[in-house]
């Protein structure tokens, strides 16, 4: 249908989604280069130049997004938080999260609840960024 | 002043594609297909929202250059060339079985929200799309 580069943009794509949709799974390079009909090797490169940043970060990023909005949103513990959105670690989570947000889980849950807006939106603006580390605590 | 919203665009690289999809799988209706100097002027609106339009142009000369048509089709094919689209539904368990029946991209399965239930699906290029089913109204 299109050109080879729509072709690709398109199944890096379908890759992200799958990212967005079920970020509480293992998802692992091999799976996420099933989805994206390509080589892992060709994979992690490819996402990089389609949206910038390597599969892992996005992911880890869409963890903390997901992390940042049940913690501002729910009453739902820190452990039990990291567990729903992917994490296998506390310890991971905690250094991840503030590596990203720059403050630990449990002072961002201070700054209440977010404003209401379809989670499609809610998922792609405020994913914290992913081209300036957020400034150490 | 303004009195009412009747058209919206959005970029579609395949128009006949874009039909399969909008009228075959989703339900909608043409309301406009006619030669528009050398353009197809290609709208279409649901059954029950005959004046609530949308334009399905497919980028090209001599609206833009070749090479622009192109990144604006690769833009669509990595899901950031806009056209985002929200539509209101009776069920969206029971829509989003159907459409998942009929082999349409689901991106995000139907959650529960402070407004209703939604959840999201992509046309075949890229564009998305968000189905709700509101709490009220």
């Amino acid at each position: 249908m299109g050109s080879a580069a729509e072709d690709t943009n398109r199944w890096m794509l379908r890759a992200r989604d799958a990212m967005d949709r079920a970020y509480a799974e293992p998802l692992d390079i091999p799976t996420l280069a099933g989805i994206a009909h390509v080589s892992e090797a060709h994979f992690i490169r490819t996402f990089r130049s389609v949206f910038g940043e390597t599969p892992h970060r996005y992911l880890q990023r869409r963890r903390v997004e997901r992390a940042m909005f049940l913690l501002r949103s729910t009453d739902r513990s820190v452990t039990d938080i990291c567990t729903a959105v992917g994490f296998s670690s506390l310890g991971t989570f905690s250094r991840v999260f503030r590596d990203v947000v720059g403050e630990p889980p449990s002072v961002h849950r201070r700054r209440g609840p977010l404003p209401l807006a379809p989670s499609c939106f809610a998922m792609a603006w405020l994913r914290p960024s992913s081209f300036g580390e957020a400034p150490q605590a | 002043m303004l009195k009412a919203l009747t058209i919206t665009q959005i970029y579609v690289p395949d128009q006949d594609a874009a039909l399969d999809f909008y009228v075959g799988k989703l339900g909608f209706e043409v309301t406009n297909d006619m030669a528009f100097g050398p353009m197809r002027w290609l709208t279409i609106a649901l059954p029950g929202q005959p004046d609530r339009q949308i334009l399905l142009e497919k980028p090209g000369p001599p609206s833009m250059s070749d090479e622009t048509a192109a990144q604006v089709r690769e833009l669509v094919s990595k899901g950031a060339a806009g056209g985002h689209l929200f539509f209101q539904c009776e069920d969206a368990h029971k829509t989003h079985a159907e459409l998942k029946e009929k082999g349409v991209e689901i991106t995000e399965e139907p959650v529960d929200q402070p407004y209703g239930i939604d959840f999201g699906l992509r046309d075949p290029f890229g564009n998305h799309l968000r189905i709700a089913q509101m709490t009220q109204g």
